[in-house]
């Protein structure tokens, strides 16, 4: 532990003590323990590496750390070999002696534990050679796989704090704000303001005193680079809120994050313990006049409190129901009082555009986009995960070229994303550029980064109808036209996915939405007609054909299929049989088997578990 | 009912009306839920009316006015678990169960509920029983799972 540091200098010299302490041809071996490959059992790999490397003798030699999340979430647990970058996948117990071995003595690369390609079957040893990696651009995520979160000693090494020296030492407020200004940043939590902007006019406005607010209620379905940033890399959050603080002159931040994110907040406390230990947080960081204090709010489990108004009001305590912004958040927030807030991947990269410059950082991306933009590609994909991509990508790049494609050979149908108030794009918008502008265009929006990729199995009413629902639930129900409105477009498209939908019912569902557009109180009811429109817009055919033919297209909608066995492909293998969970297959052994419709409950097991397709939906 | 614990709750708090929310989950994480008792002595030390906390207490997901049975089982309903047939196992599970999400069995041995992200999306569909996560779960794996617990 060391002392508070008083000045800039102190730090600065601390880094180069930690840095000339490091080897940098000594053996690392990082072990990912984000909540994805916790789930498939990166606790337990964690420790039976320790109990391997005592028992090996090697504590001295190879060195262990548990980082936060890698990004290819699908191939968990991820194991990465240092210095030579070897990336292991879906590593067990089992693995850890090898792995060891081999990175204390360089032995043979382990094959069976390698990325291999899809389509060439060739094994790939070096993370950095990984098509999922390969054409990412991590500027903002990168540092996860290279630090243990728990450790400020780590982020320090790699040159963290390095952005706050910079600006305590030799910026004005004024400069600070002028070159997040300069840089073009919006806002990564969706609406894509202008950073710079924001903090001008907070810095502008008067107040008793100014608030600072990191949105980490990251409530978008199908989302998750924030709590990933969050649980992997915390300080450089904080780096993030404490240049604010000093631009906007601030004395008091909050964080708000989400109840379900129970490893994030443990991070992220221990971190503001650390740094407030290290002189970096609280009364006068690094020795400075700089003051500022953070604190982290637990969330209760309501979708709204995404919305800043909403989260503000539940930061008091309150139920988190928005208000008119007739005033802006900037000006009467918090308290009444001045507030800006921004979103964690926001935050996230105001340290580095103030160390990279501004010059650098304007150099990626697109005229009204720049930087970079993490998305979390899930779904029907083959190599799902967090990946972070320049803007201006285009969607089939980010499918096929990271992604892989489609698992199992299922055609594409649609990506989705901007979360539930998003929309789905279909196959012929694959070569969109991805930035702000044109998502919004294609009626779709960036959103917080979610992309849930759908295959010709997913019905897109279904889809519709998955946001209008999932909305409806979370509408605080203070406005009419969202309360109400929600509540209709439920109605009309369940009606429509159980086969008794009207031929009114497609214009009906274009009426309420305009209504909903123009009337309701907050972007959650004005945006929530979005997926409804942006399915109507460019699959308008499934919905016809659940309303006139009654069909689902993709077979999908439980009241317009029903299953069958066809005996001439059944071997009676009974596979289907043991599964239903009904019992509504009978027949002997290496006869047909029969399935009484009347017992089935739709839930497709014995199609997922037939292997003579025999098993048929229609 | 320790009336005394939620005292201390409160006191960590510094009887602050701001920290309504985190007091109540405080309570929330030390009962299993929210009963009646507490809401009114919560409302007694910080001078906030009782159907104010009421309105907090059923406005956030977090929150249960009703006891829960021994293991709570939560089926993610996310998007990407969405796509990959979310929905179908929480229908299973409230078949195998007799309850509808939101509800625990009579015997109090579980509560099915359902949460919208859990940000393992890569590994959906995602059931969480007690603090576990099982990922890329299938039809025909829910029985023997439920089995551990029973």
């Amino acid at each position: 532990m060391v002392q508070r540091m008083t000045s800039p200098e102190e730090l600065r010299s601390y880094r180069s003590i930690l840095q000339g302490a490091t080897d940098g041809d000594k053996p690392s071996i990082s072990i990912c323990a984000g909540t994805g490959c916790r789930a498939c059992g990166a606790s337990d790999l964690v420790d039976a590496f320790e109990s391997r490397r005592r028992e090996l003798g090697l504590s001295e030699k190879v060195e262990l750390r548990a980082t936060g999340c890698h990004g290819l979430c699908e191939r968990g647990p991820l194991v990465v070999v240092h210095p030579q970058g070897i990336c292991y996948m879906n590593v067990t117990p089992d693995d850890a002696a090898e792995v060891l071995t081999q990175a204390a003595h360089g032995g043979k690369v382990i094959e069976r534990l390698l990325y291999e390609d899809p389509l060439t079957r060739e094994k790939i040893p070096r993370e950095q050679d990984i098509p999922f990696y390969r054409f990412q651009e991590r500027v903002v995520f990168g540092s996860n796989g290279k630090i243990d979160p728990t450790r400020i000693d780590d982020y320090i090494a790699i040159g963290g704090y390095q952005a706050l020296e910079k600006v305590l030492a030799e910026m004005s407020p004024q400069e600070v704000i002028e070159t997040i200004k300069r840089s073009g940043l919006r806002g990564r939590g969706g609406g894509g303001f202008p950073t710079g902007l924001k903090w001008e006019a907070c810095r502008r406005a008067r107040g008793r005193e100014r608030f600072l607010i990191c949105n980490a209620d990251e409530g978008d379905p199908g989302a998750y680079m924030d709590r990933s940033l969050l649980e992997g890399n915390p300080h450089c959050i904080i780096e993030g809120m404490l240049i604010g603080a000093y631009a906007m002159d601030s004395r008091e931040g909050y964080v708000y994050v989400r109840n379900e994110y129970p490893l994030a907040v443990s991070n992220l406390t221990r971190a503001i313990e650390q740094a407030e230990a290290y002189g970096l947080l609280g009364k006068h960081v690094l020795g400075s006049n700089l003051t500022f204090h953070l604190k982290i709010n637990r969330g209760g489990g309501a979708f709204v409190c995404g919305e800043s108004t909403a989260l503000m009001a539940s930061l008091e305590g309150r139920v988190g129901e928005p208000r008119a912004k007739y005033i802006h958040t900037v000006e009467q927030g918090l308290w009444d009082q001045p507030t800006n807030l921004n979103n964690v991947e926001t935050w996230a990269n105001i340290p580095i555009i103030i160390h990279r410059g501004v010059d650098w950082y304007t150099s990626v991306g697109t005229e009204g986009s720049k930087g970079t933009k993490i998305f979390s590609l899930v779904g029907k994909i083959k190599d799902t995960g967090l990946v972070e991509v320049p803007m201006g990508i285009t969607l089939r790049q980010i499918v096929y070229r990271i992604g892989g494609g489609i698992p199992e050979g299922r055609r594409f149908k649609a990506i989705q994303t901007g979360g539930p108030s998003g929309g789905c794009l279909p196959e012929s918008l694959l070569d969109l550029p991805i930035d702000f502008d044109r998502l919004q265009e294609a009626g779709s929006m960036m959103g917080s980064g979610g992309m849930i990729v759908m295959d010709e199995e997913n019905c897109m009413v279904d889809m519709a109808r998955y946001f209008v629902r999932f909305l409806q639930e979370e509408s605080c129900g203070k406005c009419a036209p969202c309360r109400e409105g929600l509540q209709q477009m439920g109605e009309i498209l369940t009606r429509i996915c159980e086969g008794a939908g009207k031929n009114e019912d497609i214009g009906l569902l274009e009426a309420l939405s305009r209504t909903m557009i123009d009337t309701s109180l907050c972007s959650l009811g004005s945006t929530a007609p979005n997926p409804v429109l942006s399915t109507l817009r460019y699959f308008r055919d499934e919905y016809e054909a659940h309303i006139q033919e009654k069909r689902c297209p993709a077979k999908s909608c439980k009241d317009l299929i029903s299953f069958n066995i066809d005996p001439q492909a059944c071997t009676g293998c009974g596979a289907c049989l043991r599964v239903c969970p009904a019992e509504a297959i009978a027949g002997e052994k290496k006869k047909a088997h029969l399935l009484d419709p009347g017992k089935c409950m739709k839930c497709r097991a014995c199609f997922e578990v037939c292997k003579f397709e025999a098993v048929k939906i229609q | 009912m320790d009336l005394e614990a939620i005292r201390k709750i409160i006191e960590t708090h510094g009887y602050q009306k701001a920290s309504l929310i985190a007091i109540l989950q405080d309570v929330q994480a030390k009962m299993n839920y929210l009963p009646r008792k507490a809401l009114l002595q919560i409302s007694k030390s910080l001078d906030i009316p009782t159907a104010r906390i009421y309105e907090v207490a059923t406005f956030y997901k977090a929150f249960s006015l009703e006891p829960k049975g021994k293991h709570t089982l939560r089926v993610c309903l996310g998007t990407a678990c969405h796509v990959r047939g979310g929905a179908r196992l929480l229908d299973t599970l409230e078949n195998l169960l007799g309850v509808k999400a939101g509800r625990t069995t009579r015997d109090l041995s579980f509560t099915l509920e359902t949460v919208n992200c859990l940000g393992a999306c890569a590994l959906g569909p995602v059931l969480v029983i007690d603090d576990r996560v099982y990922g890329r779960i299938r039809a025909d794996k829910i029985e023997s799972i439920l089995k551990k617990y029973r």
